[in-house]
């Protein structure tokens, strides 16, 4: 198999991968365990004490 | 400020935060404001009386257009970034900009410099003719050291941060200057004729250059009229309205939707032309699915608001940004309709894609600017509040008015202007002669005149309250809030 054929086999998969990369960035984001630290990290601007 | 450095030991008495760079960069951003909503006002009215290009080559409308957009996108909205940038990730990272002072000041005013080269270059004539990308080699090599530096600061910042977690604003910052440096080398690739003159030739031609032109152009407007004015946001609307961001979650998913899938959207640009018939399909495929981050990113904006809504009666600066992220709405609402490409068969090339534009550029960024300012002034003055608050409402109203005027007037000029282009007779030839076209358009164009005024107004009075509140003198009538009646 030579860089070519892996070139083409990788590219022609690459929309699959976004979409598995983004599917999981959104089960990360959207997953009952992490609720709390995101309500945390949503109050970083507003630590600040002025 | 001075009550942090009180509380953080040690022996450098060093401000914690970097901020004579913010002040003046907040100053010159109202300067070139002022600047490029006064050369739209000039080109507005060239268009209404072309006489007053007075027969002279600097003022043609040719060279004054760039100087135009590329005041109000790169001077004002550029200016308004770094500073906010800036402030932004010394706050939400509690931690002094790397590189400190010096690498701040170097951005700064590295970036004016670009911008001035830039600019006196298109009255004189020098430009590689790329939409939003003029500038020739020289001056795009300069903005290059200037951008790697802003990102060595920023990124530099980030890695050095205090807080754990890095807040949503500084990723959308981040996306926004990585993107910009990737954008602007690639398409700038070019060979000058020789290092003392200003001509150089493209690395690309043909359809490639045009796919790389709009790769950059649309990315532009999805990166730095977008993504990092969406930073302002999801940092200042919280702070103005004291509350955290409605849905933290949201935002992760709206970022990186929004990253995702703006890069694929410049094809769009090309509706119609020799680029592959597939490609153009992809581009408005894209578009439209941008629809749904666009929308969702809208709501939560908006939702911040949602049991203080009482604010923006009080708080103009707060209603600015909020009727911002409203236009935000409206015209990532607008441009992937326009983005189909039966839709695009009529609005390409005509006023609509410029009122499109300026329902962005008016309605969003310079709203979101405009909040972000009234917010940021008092803060980095240390005054209580802005000189008037009075003032605050009537440039709103101005402001809108005249930006409604401006949109209206375009989507009329520039449906019966498409309508017009493809309009035949019983024999099957064209209906109207281009000049007739022009000459139906002439009245839109005195309203869209008439709300460039407006618009321009409501600057000048932001620059008036502006200059009042840093000079900080004590409150006068129209200061304080009008006397309660049934008191």
């Amino acid at each position: 198999m030579n860089l070519e054929t892996v070139n083409a086999i990788l590219t022609s998969v690459w929309t699959v991968w976004a979409v598995l990369i983004f599917a999981g960035i959104f089960f990360w984001a959207w997953r009952p365990a992490n609720r709390m630290r995101f309500e945390k990290d949503a109050r970083i601007p507003l630590n600040d004490e002025d | 400020m001075s009550s942090n450095a009180a509380l953080s030991a040690g022996p450098s008495p060093a401000p914690r935060y970097v901020e004579d760079v913010i002040r003046v960069a907040v100053i010159l951003t109202m300067f070139w404001g002022i600047a490029a909503f006064s050369v739209g006002v000039i080109i507005a009215a060239q268009l209404v009386w072309p006489q007053l290009s007075f027969d002279s080559e600097f003022l043609t409308f040719g060279r004054l257009r760039p100087l135009h957009t590329s005041a109000a996108v790169f001077a004002f909205g550029g200016t308004a970034l770094i500073g906010t940038a800036f402030h932004v990730v010394q706050r939400t990272c509690r931690a002094r900009l790397f590189g400190g002072a010096p690498l701040g000041w170097f951005v700064l005013l590295g970036y004016q410099f670009f911008i001035v080269i830039a600019a006196t270059g298109y009255l004189l004539g020098i430009t590689q003719s790329k939409e939003y990308a003029e500038p020739e080699w020289y001056a795009d090599l300069w903005l290059t050291i200037v951008w790697v530096a802003y990102l060595i600061a920023y990124l530099g910042t980030v890695l050095k941060r205090e807080e754990p977690h890095i807040y949503v604003a500084n990723w959308f910052y981040l996306a926004f200057i990585i993107t910009i440096a990737m954008l602007h080398i690639v398409n700038n690739l070019a060979m000058p004729v020789s290092i003392v003159g200003t001509k150089s030739y493209g690395a690309w031609s043909g359809v490639q250059d045009a796919m790389i032109q709009w790769w950059y152009g649309h990315n532009a407007v999805g990166f730095f009229l977008t993504a990092a004015f969406l930073g302002m946001m999801y940092y200042y609307i919280p702070k103005a309205a004291n509350r955290p961001v409605y849905s933290y979650r949201l935002s992760i998913v709206h970022f990186w939707s929004l990253v995702f899938m703006y890069i694929w959207a410049g094809p769009h640009h090309l509706h119609y032309t020799s680029l592959p018939d597939w490609a153009q399909t992809l581009g408005m495929v894209f578009s439209v699915m941008l629809w749904m981050p666009s929308w969702g990113g809208m709501i939560n904006g908006l939702m911040t608001l949602s049991g203080a809504w009482d604010k923006l009666r009080t708080d103009p600066g707060l209603r600015f940004s909020v009727t911002a992220v409203g236009f935000y709405g409206m015209s990532t609402f607008e441009g992937p309709v326009m983005s189909i490409k039966a839709v695009n068969s009529l609005s390409h090339y005509t006023d609509w894609t410029i009122g499109h534009v300026h329902s962005g550029a008016l309605g969003w960024v310079a709203f979101i600017v405009f909040g972000t300012m009234y917010y940021l002034v008092p803060k980095m003055w240390n005054r209580p509040a802005m000189w008037s608050t009075r003032l605050i409402g009537w440039h709103y109203w101005i402001a809108t008015i005249g930006i409604v005027l401006y949109i209206t007037a375009m989507w009329v000029s520039g449906i019966m202007q498409g309508l017009m282009w493809r309009a035949y007779d019983e024999l099957g030839f064209l209906q109207y002669s281009f000049v007739e076209t022009v000459a139906a358009m002439q009245p839109f164009y005195a309203i869209r005149l008439l709300g460039g005024v407006f618009f321009l107004s409501g600057g000048l009075i932001m620059a008036y309250n502006m200059w009042r509140t840093i000079r900080g003198e004590p409150e006068t009538v129209s200061a304080r809030p009008r006397p309660v009646l049934a008191a």
